[in-house]
């Protein structure tokens, strides 16, 4: 692991302030009417993704569930091309057909944003087999809402990957409720970390991974990264990320489930915030270059919305295209 | 080279293994597929053959064998993945529908899953009603998935080679009851049969037969014993259930003006159904005859034999209903 300078640091700030204004931007667009579908928003989660994402080589995979908006930014998707799939106009990284929850980037080795809760995991198994079988020595990330760990593909998935021994980081990204039902309510284990132990036991097969602060964008990294090298060399692991979703579920969630209060507390110590008096404090007169990125993303989504609103609409050529391979 | 006689079984086993020397990305995952040799000894020997990265056991988890297939297929391998029977893949309907069919469309082409899924099915073996379904025609219900139902040996080992080299997923569904059928099977390692073409197994001219999988053999008995009566039944066998080729059907159909579909699914929402439901749309005036449907009965399988027999068609509710359909 390379210990970051300033300059990937700074590169981290402007991802994840570039989510946050993306993701405020798309709540926006909701409320027009121009984004369909269900929109579920990555704000309060961004340093897990941009630092889980920085631990991985280029050759490694990425695969995760709908909340995918901010993981596709961090994978380095363009955002015009983010935004327009959004709109669900032909330019979108699906060509407008998968919509906000299938993002996907075969060149990045994104393998997708899937819309059924675990039905990714066994994905991310066969990605991984692939990687060991072809002796490529590639790792998988697969991120998962904490919701996700109480699915039977769940078992299944971590279970065959520690029979077989797959490099993948099964990374829980707990943002503490799956829609309205929290943790506590929805799993019989709350350090959902501990559900390693069933899937391996003194070396062998699934390792116990660290239970990180998932606001913390250093902290993520160098803990992923670890987990990254681990997987590398010796198999599956499971990490899990203390994080929260500062938004509802998806749009028009009345979040019953919780109090403002609550709410408010996370805000307070939200991973953007953090981040940046961190750097202010690490580098002398840092500020003006840090307001400097913050506009920089205003512009970046601007010009991504125009983008989008002026691709043009998938047709019927596209309807029936890619069911199958010609 | 020449053909020779051999099962079912026979044929899927080569099938599996020439393309196994052919290809190297070409795996096999699933239950009891390695050590055990494939609960229906298909893959007898392979294991010391290819060794345990290529004949790869599995825990019993359905939705991790098809999903994970899904991934590995994504990435680049050509897995034949066993589900050991159609009754389990109730589990894994989820991957196979939701994934294996959809992500290259839903991703816009960005991916390709070159995959089979090889199950057994049917009923008819006192196995009770979880144990006994034939279930193929749900599967073929989705566009982005390939169902294949072979009845022969010649077309088992020809449609799974073609399969296999196919870049799109197929549920590939085998009957469980005809795995010791033999016919005369081409040695040839390249021989293949196109998908999603069916086939004529008879010649006659009072009624069109349209089956496929187990439906085969008792369409067969039945043509026999209607052949002694003087009605001559051509029998059109499907072999894929998806793509669907009833291009013969309507050439049959215009020269007999009559017909019945034999299937073991259930009765209703059945390829009978569809086939009914295409005739009268394209061939609306060559219908002399409504169009019959033979199929299991709509109960659950039961274990006691005769019962089970009952529910299940046979060569007599084959020929009634085609005396039924030629007025005679
Ligand atoms: C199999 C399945 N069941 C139910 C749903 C509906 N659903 C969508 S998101 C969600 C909650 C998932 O929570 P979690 O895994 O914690 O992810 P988060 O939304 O918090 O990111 C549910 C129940 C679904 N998409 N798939
Ligand atoms: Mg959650």
């Amino acid at each position: 692991m390379a210990t970051p300078n300033k300059e990937t640091l700074l590169d981290w700030y402007h991802q994840m302030v570039l989510i946050r204004r993306f993701e405020e931007r798309c709540a926006e667009l909701y409320q027009q009417g121009l984004i369909g579908g269900f929109l579920h928003l990555y704000i309060g989660q961004e340093a897990t993704g941009v630092g889980a994402i920085a631990a991985l080589k280029e050759h490694d995979h990425v695969i995760t569930a709908y909340r995918d908006h901010g993981i596709a930014l961090a994978r380095g998707l363009d955002p015009k091309r983010v935004m327009a799939e959004m709109l669900g106009k032909v330019d979108g990284v699906s060509g407008g057909k998968g919509g906000s929850m299938h993002l996907a980037d075969r060149e990045r080795r994104f393998w997708g944003g899937y819309g059924i809760v675990g039905g990714h995991l066994p994905l991310a198994a066969g990605i991984a087999l692939a990687s060991k079988y072809e002796d490529r020595g590639e790792v998988v990330l697969c991120l998962m809402g904490d919701g996700a760990t109480n699915i039977g593909y769940f078992h299944e998935s971590l279970n065959l990957s520690a029979v077989w021994e797959l490099p993948v980081v099964w990374l829980i990204e707990n943002n503490q409720y799956g829609m309205g039902t929290s943790v506590a309510r929805a799993s019989g284990v709350t350090e959902l970390v501990k559900k390693a132990r069933a899937y391996g036991d003194n070396g062998r097969g699934m390792k116990e991974g660290p239970r990180i602060d998932g606001m913390n964008v250093l902290e993520v990294y160098e803990q992923v990264s670890e987990a990254v090298e681990y997987a590398r060399k010796h198999g599956p692991i499971l990490v899990e990320s203390l994080t929260y979703r500062l938004q509802g579920h998806s749009m028009g969630d009345p979040e019953r489930y919780r109090t403002k209060e609550e709410v408010e507390q996370y805000v307070a110590s939200g991973p953007i915030g953090r981040f940046r008096a961190y750097l202010i404090e690490k580098y002398k007169n840092i500020e003006p270059k840090l307001d400097e990125i913050d506009a920089r993303a205003l512009e970046e989504v601007d010009e991504a919305v125009e983008f989008a609103k002026n691709s043009p609409d998938p047709t019927f050529e596209d309807l029936v295209r890619h069911v199958y391979v010609d | 080279m020449a053909d020779r006689p051999i099962t079912i079984r026979e044929a899927l086993s080569a099938a599996l293994r020439e393309e196994m020397q052919r290809d190297e990305r070409v795996f096999i995952m699933g239950e009891e597929v390695g050590v055990w040799g494939g609960t229906y000894a298909v893959t007898r020997g392979f294991l010391d053959e290819f060794g345990e990265k290529r004949v790869r056991d599995t825990p019993i988890a359905e939705m991790v064998i098809a999903g994970a297939a899904v991934g590995a297929a994504m990435a680049g391998l050509r897995p034949v993945a066993e589900i050991m029977t159609i009754n389990f893949a109730f589990l894994a309907l989820d991957a196979i529908v939701n994934h294996a069919a959809k992500v290259r469309y839903m991703f816009n082409g960005q991916f390709t899953v070159p995959l089979v899924i090889r199950t057994t099915t049917g009923g008819g073996k006192q196995l009770g009603a979880t144990h006994s379904h034939a279930p193929e025609v749900i599967f073929a219900h989705f566009p982005g998935l390939y169902v294949a139902v072979p009845g022969t040996a010649y077309d088992a080992k020809g449609m799974l080679k073609a399969s296999i080299r196919d870049d799109n997923p197929v549920l590939f569904v085998e009957h469980s009851t005809m795995l010791q059928r033999r016919s005369p099977v081409p040695d040839d390692p390249d021989f293949l049969l196109p998908i999603g073409k069916s086939d004529v197994k008879r010649r006659g001219d009072d009624v069109t037969i349209v089956t496929f999988g187990k439906g085969l053999e008792w369409s067969t008995a039945a043509a026999e014993t209607l052949a002694q009566d003087g009605i001559e039944a051509e029998i059109i066998d499907l072999r894929w259930l998806r793509p669907l080729d009833l291009e013969p059907v309507f050439e049959s159909f215009k020269k007999t003006n009559r017909c019945v579909v034999v299937e073991e699914s259930l009765p209703m929402f059945n390829v009978g159904a569809e086939v009914a439901a295409r005739l009268q749309d394209e061939l609306f005036d060559y219908m002399d005859a409504p169009v019959k449907r033979v199929a299991a009965m709509d109960v659950p399988l039961p274990y006691a034999a005769e019962i089970e027999r009952m529910a299940l068609p046979s060569p007599e509710k084959i020929v009634k209903a085609v005396k039924e359909v030629v007025g005679g």
